[in-house]
């Protein structure tokens, strides 16, 4: 097992450092594009390109240049945007994860436990007309592009029924932080909350329901069936558990993409100012150094979690472990 | 991202096989019975050809050039002349509002957007580039990553190791702040790209396609690759090699043709991935650019007029809701009528 952690360690820091490269490769080496004049922003005057240039030592060779930046995003973390009045891009990006993680929780929670409840559900009606019906559901809510969700949710909520007493409780759009109301903090969250979960729960429904299914045909719920167990502890003890592993596995994953910039599109309809939104403000300001730093630090993200799903995965499961 | 591709080999059974047919026909008469599949089919080319027929719309029936903005134009409600935009309206009751949906085909069926254009002549338009970038680009993606997939599966050894790693990195990258950097990095340079011979202008379509293409290669890579190595050792391959075939002859007449039907079965998701992710990033106007119009830019255009004119928005979502539903609908059909993992089963 410990080899496996070492081994499994080791490779995510290679990942990470060819993300690095990667990046860097897609801001500075593009061909036919002079970085010093994209990360200047807007119109920039020849000043700023000079300064840009000698700060990045852009004139240096390849390594030195790489070197200077990934100094400037992980270990000086003084890299400054110039769209956006020298402000330091990474303590932005870290100003701004609460609000994120506050988005990507909630909506957690929910697709968790919605989707636990739709797949069993599909899975007990099978062979009724409520399994189609709540997979067709289950697949609008896949195919549904979030971003409008989040809109048609908006028009309702504050615009024609925002005088009603279904609406009136939803604050104006925006972000407010736990510390400062947790009320508030809620209330503004509720909506985005479920705008995100329902691409999720419409996908990890239909994935339990299908993995459910698949168990129902496994030697060990006959037995189960044969001990005399009631039909509600073979499906939670035996059925349910078995086909956790896959959402389990899945869930790691998805979340970790959402925390970094998966959760953009609807960080931007509700104007909830997280790493999403920051990104966003970044691209219409054309503020590379911001888009670059979120980047790199989102991709961490998602590698480190991955790493963790799959040592979690192998503490739980050792026929996974290689040997 | 959770798209449906990753649940392809998921929900597969077991099925016995007819001796004599030939497998495409077999799965293509179990693809035409499933009548929801069929019916899904029908929808999505209904909205291929109402996309396609987006000129003669606006040229006959609608009378308008939907690429002109028209701030001081008339239309005709209830047989009465009125101007395009309106003064007043809305919430605020501000500034100008841009007419209503008319549900007259042809004057304003769905009202103007900001600028007074025909909101139902931009949405065809609209779903011309969102289906000509959906489609391309997951074709796009689904060749590049079925090469890359040959190339690894069949050399093996470091080159898979090392094909295999350099998709790990790709499909680390959040899709969106992946797209974002790239687009933004190539937006930056509004004269245009050069690549080689080829000067591709940054308004250009292909642009985004490109984009999509590439964020989505692993996805497509890692179960065609999966396929490539459970039959790049198989006897017809060996035999083959024994009659000495050339490593060409191998990859692309042996090993291709039994890893087609896993590439045919992510096409409709694929489609209906690269259709939502193409919306996103219009919306976030990194994808398409004007002059150019996709259901994406008519919802970012609508945004000001969520509350006034609520259809500018509705109309392009449901739109994509439909194509991306359709296309996931006739995938799930697809899959079970070729179903290549039973198929495997029976074989092995």
């Amino acid at each position: 097992m410990l080899t496996f952690i070492v081994r499994r360690l080791l490779w995510t820091v290679l990942v990470m450092f060819v993300i690095t490269v990667v990046v860097f490769i897609i801001f500075f080496k593009t061909p036919g594009v002079d970085p010093a004049r994209a990360i200047a922003g807007r119109s920039p005057n020849p000043q700023t390109l000079a300064e840009i240039r000698a700060q990045l030592g852009l004139n240096r060779p390849f390594p030195i240049e790489y070197g200077i930046m990934m100094k400037k995003l992980f270990i000086t973390r003084d890299l400054v945007s110039y769209s956006n009045q020298g402000v330091r891009v990474v303590q932005e990006i870290f100003a701004a994860t609460p609000a994120t993680l506050s988005l990507v929780f909630g909506a957690a929670v929910l697709w968790v436990v919605l989707a636990i409840a739709v797949g069993i559900a599909a899975a007990l009606l099978k062979g009724t007309i409520f399994d189609p019906l709540l997979m067709v559901v289950a697949l609008i809510g896949v195919s549904a592009p979030v971003f409008w969700v989040g809109q048609l949710a908006n028009m309702i909520s504050q615009g024609g029924l925002h005088g009603t007493f279904l609406f009136s409780w939803v604050p104006p759009l925006g972000y407010t932080p736990f510390t400062q109301s947790p009320a508030l903090w809620f209330k503004g969250l509720v909506l985005p909350w479920i705008t995100l979960s329902l691409l999720y729960i419409g996908f990890y429904g239909r994935v339990l329901r299908a993995n459910l299914i698949e168990t129902q045909n496994e030697d060990f719920i006959r037995t189960a069936r044969a001990k005399g167990l009631t039909e509600r502890r073979v499906l939670m003890r035996h059925n349910v558990r078995t086909s956790m592993i896959t959402f389990v596995s899945l869930f790691g994953l998805d979340f970790g993409a959402l925390v970094a910039g998966g959760a953009l599109l609807t960080e931007v309809v509700f104007g909830i100012h997280g790493v999403g939104f920051l990104t966003y403000q970044a691209l219409t300001n054309l503020d590379l150094p911001t888009i670059m730093a979120t980047t790199v630090y989102g991709a961490f993200f998602i590698v480190l979690v991955n790493a963790l799903v799959d040592i979690g995965y192998a503490w739980l499961d050792p026929r996974v472990r290689p040997t | 991202m959770a798209t449906l591709l990753e649940q392809v080999e998921v929900d597969t059974e077991l099925r016995p096989a007819i001796a004599g047919r030939n497998p495409w026909a077999l799965a293509a008469r179990r693809l035409w019975r499933n009548r929801i599949a069929m019916a899904s089919l029908v929808l999505f080319l209904l909205i291929v050809v109402l996309c396609l027929a987006a000129p003669l719309y606006a040229h006959d029936v609608a009378h308008v050039n939907p690429f002109v903005p028209n701030l001081n134009g008339h239309t005709v409600v209830g047989g009465k002349v009125v101007p395009v935009m309106q003064r007043g309206g809305g919430a605020l009751r501000l500034g100008e509002t841009p007419i209503g949906p008319t549900w007259d085909l042809s004057h304003y069926f769905l009202g103007g957007d900001s600028t007074g254009r025909d909101v139902a002549a931009l949405l065809l338009y609209g779903g011309r580039s969102s289906l000509l970038i959906g489609i391309g680009s997951a074709v796009l993606c689904s060749i590049a990553a079925t090469v890359v997939a040959l190339i690894a599966g069949f050399f093996g050894g470091t080159t898979d190791a090392l094909l295999s790693r350099l998709m790990d990195v790709i499909w680390a990258f959040p899709v969106y702040l992946l797209a974002i950097s790239i687009s933004t990095e190539l937006l930056t340079h509004t004269s245009g790209i050069q690549i080689g011979p080829l000067n591709v202008s940054a308004t250009s379509l292909w642009v985004p396609t490109v984009i999509i293409a590439f964020i989505y290669v692993p996805y497509v890579y890692r179960p065609v690759r999966g396929q490539v190595l459970s039959v790049v050792n198989k006897e017809f391959v060996e035999a083959a090699i024994s009659q000495g075939a050339s490593n060409l002859r191998l990859i692309f007449s042996e090993i291709l043709p039994n890893v087609v039907s896993t590439v045919i079965v992510l096409l409709p998701l694929m489609i209906a991935t690269t259709i939502l992710t193409e919306a996103a990033l219009s919306f976030l106007s990194i994808g398409v650019q004007p002059p150019n119009v996709s259901w994406g830019t008519i919802i970012q255009d609508g945004t000001d007029l969520v509350y006034s004119r609520p259809w500018v928005t509705i109309a392009p979502g449901l739109m994509i809701l439909l194509t991306v539903l359709s296309l996931n609908v006739l995938g799930d059909g697809v899959r079970d009528a070729l179903d290549p993992r039973a198929k495997l089963r029976v074989e092995g």
